[in-house]
């Protein structure tokens, strides 16, 4: 206060992550502040009179009071510019690589570091000039993040007016200055490569847009039959156990988004480390370019400090905010939201506020509400489109979906993967159930697909989820009388969905079919309900199920999965086989003169 | 370093002491309290303000007289010497020797709360551990810096099957290999098992045991662990050593948090535990795993006694949303006499896709144990049938289904407590098995699969065959 001007109080209190301190009432609610002799970050997230209340990001451990509390001036805020893609940061945006360097294998506190390595030279491109009326939006330059991306480097947010200077075709580093701005009063304001951005503040874009197009996951049972469409919103719920992570980590390699952003919230570190040694030698199939350089993880782990957990959510949606401004489609995954809800619930517990229910605070559905409500797809300030998927992976205490986060949850999103614990113990993976799944994107991607895929692609599907429904009616007359007594249309409609569980449904994320096209997989699909339409008219003609089903081509349909993605051939040449096959029968049947009894 | 003693506190409540007036004092720093007899007992600052600091007691406000308590404040944390000459001792819950030999000298003091390993920093485990035990080898693998809980009862085998890997695991008898045991809160006989098999049977050379027994103090439990992975962080990533550690039974640990919070008077949340029972477990089980640029590794086998067998319990269902799989016994099996009752449907080991077959244990291990798992998870369908129309009902392949599942349980999970299968023995006795159902049932295996193991068939000196009897 008396010497530089730099804003200081003292702790008075210490509890766990939360510390009070006093003297601080020029401070702003959300500040930045350095905490203690150690000068641990953190934030302010109350102001009461002359006392603050501060969630620290890092262990707090030895902390005394008295110690000094600095301010930094700003909210909570990441960098943004080239160099994200393809690092690892911390829940605060802390880059791993450069704190392992600094400090070793384990982490530290207190440390400062650069975000977005200041060092790096990037080859600036300019694409205006001099003299041009520039908005938020515009586009300024651009720089080859790395092979997969171009970054854009647009105007920011609260900048307009004329340019009165641009970076020619030259080298710069993060904080160097690339463009000059008068605005309508006549300053002049400096634009570095680099800027800053508040993350608890949504990127304002023009106007939301209708979804049309899906985000392809390259799992069959989504892209078949709930489909998620790019700006849309998904959850996964499930016990432990039953694949939340690997669905995540299937997305965030198969899906065509143009980036991805992963989120390790909560979960654990060797999660995050075989995204880190497996992704830079795995091949997005689209370019056959390492994945790695569309990927940006944010990583803070179970074990890492809570209040870091509850800020990860922020700085990774507002780095995909950054990118979605520059028109591409993001798609950003976390898991899991449920340590991000506990870590809320954590620090609420420690401000002594009145819970709601199972200790969470009212504000809760507040909170995930601004969340998801950032994704979607909008018309950016520069006038292109681009668009935030979020896949956030949900984990109900003891696999109870009506626990609050589950329960708000479905309230703000519109895709519903229900993860089974019972499939997953009989190993059936995806283990998403397909009777409590739902999408309500599927009517809007119906035309995307219909023209992409196949013109009975709706059709298709809706045959599909009927044939599962009346199986689970069937199964559950099975579990009570058996299969043996039951007639054979009934037992015809079992066959075919256990043809759709095993031929299609299943999907191992470890194999040659870790990723499947839409079309291979509507291929699948079409060839089983092929079946299932030819077979119901054969028993109908009163052939016996035991000989419908007793021509090997029938099961060979499971195994079609396992082919490799492109080959369409072998599906087109088994269907012909198993018409062959089943025409001889209905044929050996009418020959013998239907003189046989039904089975 | 002179630290001023305090006389008199101002209230008792619970574990926890309030004193007044005191200052300079940090968060966490370690507290000696000495009651009126002059006894010593250790306490630690969990929370501190302006007026006043909180100190939780670690064996207990018993008898303390508020006027006349002494407390002196250390300015250090709660800590751990270590030094190669630990190996081979003991020590009690706050890791203070219990065996008689004295303090440790010329070590370093390590901060048993550790500090979070940056994921940058780990290496991705991937090396089998052989235990010799069939159903954990083929189907529910244990790989080297894993984190593999056994989910247990009470009165279930769980004691036992830990010493079976730990003394068979295929490391013992090396130098650098080295078991860490922490007792939490167990009982006097099954410590005296442990210090029996671990220590008396001479297989291991390197190991340092932690007793916190059932009539030792509470509140000590949350630090029992704590100075346990300490060592064994040290053992793995200072000495290079292969480190396998057994915490048992992480429901007293957890117990004594719900405990510590409820006598805090905090907001809880499922079942009374503490709303943060997630994270501080977490900040326990993540204290596992590989390091890129250290030679050692550290398993961790944590024990837990389910509640009433519920596996949605809190204490197993958060240690499952942490840990990298399970091995679930059940009780079942175990009435039925199979030792290791080891539920292999519901246990998993989530690092076993990377680390097996082709150049790690053998080629067909990755398609066998998913044939496995889905036969075996059609024999529980089919069982659920069976006891509604009765077995005799039942077509032909069902029955088949039934005699795989019964044979399956008897000869391949049940298996001797001093019985050490090879690997090759464990994946030759799955095909065998699997040869008494229709080929036409295997669809997780290839033709070639079927080809080379069952109708090549060898020989595994296990006798399977139509006459094993009904064991229900
Ligand atoms: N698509 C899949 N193909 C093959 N195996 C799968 C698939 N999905 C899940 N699994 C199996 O299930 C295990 C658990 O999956 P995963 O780690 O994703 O669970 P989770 O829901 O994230 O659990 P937690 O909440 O504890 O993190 C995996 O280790 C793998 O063995
Ligand atoms: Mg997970």
């Amino acid at each position: 206060m008396e010497k530089h001007m730099i804003n200081e109080g003292r702790i008075i209190t210490v509890n766990g992550p939360v510390v009070r301190a006093a003297g601080m009432k020029f401070f702003g609610m959300r500040e930045m502040v350095r905490v203690g002799e150690e000068n641990l970050i953190g934030e302010i997230i109350r102001m009461e009179g002359d006392e603050a209340v501060i969630q620290v990001y890092e262990e707090t451990e030895g902390l005394r009071i008295g110690e000094a509390v600095r301010g930094t001036g700003e909210p909570l805020s990441v960098s943004l510019g080239p160099g994200l893609l393809g690092h690892i940061f911390d829940g605060i945006g802390r880059p791993l690589n450069t704190l392992l360097l600094k400090e070793g294998s384990f982490l530290g506190r207190g440390l400062s570091v650069e975000q977005i390595d200041p060092d790096q030279e990037w080859l600036v491109t300019p694409k205006t000039a001099a003299g041009e009326v520039v908005a938020p939006g515009s586009l300024l330059a651009v720089v080859q993040e790395t092979p997969l991306l171009e970054h854009r480097i647009l105007v920011p947010p609260g900048f307009a007016g004329e340019l009165t200077w641009i970076i020619g075709g030259e080298k710069a580093k993060s904080g160097t200055v690339i463009a000059r701005i008068r605005d309508e009063y006549g300053r002049e304001e400096s634009l570095p490569l680099v800027h800053r951005w508040p993350v608890r503040t949504s990127r304002p874009s023009r106007q939301r847009l209708p979804l049309r197009t899906p985000l392809i996951s390259g799992q069959r049972v989504i892209d078949g039959l709930f489909p998620i469409a790019k700006g849309g919103v998904a959850a996964i719920p499930g016990g432990f156990g039953t694949g939340k992570t690997v669905t995540q980590h299937q997305l965030a390699r198969w899906s065509d988004a143009q980036l991805v952003i992963y989120i390790g919230c909560g979960e654990r570190g060797n999660e995050m480390t075989e995204v880190l040694e497996e992704f830079p030698s795995l091949k997005d199939p689209r370019s056959g370019r390492p994945l790695m350089e569309r990927t940006i993880l944010i990583a803070n782990t179970s074990n890492m400090p809570v209040a870091a957990r509850e800020a990860s959510i922020y700085t990774g949606i507002t780095i995909a905010e950054y990118y979605r401004d520059m028109g591409y489609d993001v798609a950003l995954m976390a898991d899991s939201t449920s340590r991000w809800a506990e870590a809320i619930r954590e620090i609420s517990g420690r401000l002594e506020e009145i819970p709601a229910e199972e200790g969470f605070p009212a504000y809760l559905p507040t909170r995930l509400a601004e969340f998801y409500e950032r994704a979607g797809r909008v018309e950016t300030l520069g006038g292109g489109q681009g668009s935030i998927t979020i896949i956030g992976a949900v984990s109900p205490p003891g696999g109870d979906f009506t626990e609050p986060v589950t329960r708000h949850t479905k309230r703000f999103i519109r895709c519903f993967w229900a993860l089974d614990k019972r499939l997953a113990n009989a190993r059936h993976f995806p283990a998403i159930n397909w009777l409590d799944s739902y999408s309500e994107y599927a009517g809007e991607l119906e035309d995307w697909f219909n023209s992409e895929i196949d013109p009975r692609w709706k059709e298709r599907r809706d045959q599909a989820r009927s044939l599962l429904a009346e199986d689970d009616h069937i199964q559950q007359i099975i579990r009570l009388v058996g299969e043996d007594v039951l007639p054979d249309d009934q037992r015809l409609v079992a066959l075919c969905a256990l043809l759709v569980k095993n031929g299609f449904l299943q999907q191992s994320a470890f194999g040659p079919e870790s990723y499947q096209s839409p079309k291979k997989g509507f291929a699948i699909l079409d060839l089983i309900l092929h079946f299932w339409e030819k077979a119901r008219g054969m028993v109908k003609s009163g052939v016996p199920l035991s000989l419908i089903k007793k021509p090997p081509e029938v099961m060979e349909i499971t195994r079609l999965r396992e082919l490799p993605s492109d080959d369409g051939e072998a599906i087109a040449g088994l269907r012909n086989r198993l018409d062959t096959a089943l025409d001889r029968v209905a044929a050996e049947r009418t020959a013998t003169g239907k003189r046989g009894n039904r089975s | 370093m002179i630290n001023t003693e305090y006389v008199g506190i101002q209230e008792v409540n619970g574990p926890f002491i309030l004193v007044e007036g005191v200052r300079d004092v940090s968060y966490g720093e370690m507290v000696d309290i000495r009651d009126t007899r002059g006894n010593l007992r250790r306490g630690r600052v969990i929370l501190i303000s302006e007026k006043a600091c909180l100190i939780q007691v670690f064996s207990g406000t018993q008898d303390l007289v508020p006027a006349t308590t002494r407390v002196r404040f250390l300015d250090r944390f709660l800590e751990f010497g270590v030094s190669p000459q630990i190996l081979g001792r003991i020590f009690n819950g706050l890791g203070e020797p219990r065996d008689g030999c004295g303090t440790v000298y010329g070590g370093r003091t390590l901060n048993v709360n550790g500090q979070p390993i940056n994921p940058m920093a780990r290496q991705y485990p991937r090396d089998f551990i052989h235990t010799g035990i069939s159903s954990l080898d083929t189907l529910t693998t244990l790989i080297r810096g894993q984190k593999l809980p056994i989910f247990s009862g009470n009165g279930l085998p769980h004691n036992r099957l830990a010493v079976q890997i730990a003394t068979q695991s295929r490391l013992v008898g090396s130098d650098n290999f080295a078991v860490v045991f922490a007792g939490v809160g167990i009982k006097h006989d099954d410590a005296e098992f442990f210090q029996r098999h671990l220590i008396e049977s001479g297989t291991i050379r390197n190991i340092v045991m932690f007793l916190n027994l059932a009539d030792d103090p509470v509140i000590e439990r949350i630090a029992t662990p704590r100075f346990a992975l300490t060592t064994a962080e040290y053992l793995a990533f200072e000495l290079d050593m292969h480190v396998l550690i057994i915490l048992t039974d992480m429901t007293n640990y957890c117990e004594a948090l719900r405990e510590l919070g409820v006598a805090r008077g905090e907001v809880p949340s499922r079942k009374g535990y503490p709303a943060y029972m997630y994270s501080d477990l977490a900040s326990l089980y993540e204290r596992a795993g590989i390091l890129t640029d250290r030679k050692g590794s550290l398993t961790q086998l944590p024990i837990l006694t389910m509640p009433n067998d519920d596996i949605t319990h809190p204490i197993p269902d958060l240690t499952g949303f942490i840990t990298e799989g399970q091995i679930v016994l059940s009780r079942a099996l175990d009435a039925r006499g199979v030792y290791p009752p080891v539920e292999v449907l519901m246990s998993l080991s989530r690092l076993m896709k990377d680390s097996i077959g082709k150049g790690y244990t053998r080629e067909d291990h990755p398609d066998l144990a998913s044939q496995i798992f889905a036969s075996y998870s059609r024999v529980q369908e089919i069982k659920a049938l069976a006891g509604v129309v009765g077995e005799d009902e039942l077509g032909k392949t069902d029955q088949a289904y039934l005699a795989f599942g019964r044979d399956f349980e008897k000869l391949f999970v049940n298996q001797g407590f001093d019985e050490n299968r090879e690997i090759e023995l464990s994946l030759d006795l799955c095909w065998q098995l699997l040869g008494a159902l229709p080929e036409s049932e295997l669809t997780r295996v290839s033709q070639s699969e079927i080809k080379e193991h069952i109708k090549g068939k060898k020989e595994t000196g296990l006798q399977a065959g139509p006459d094993s009897s009904h064991t229900k």
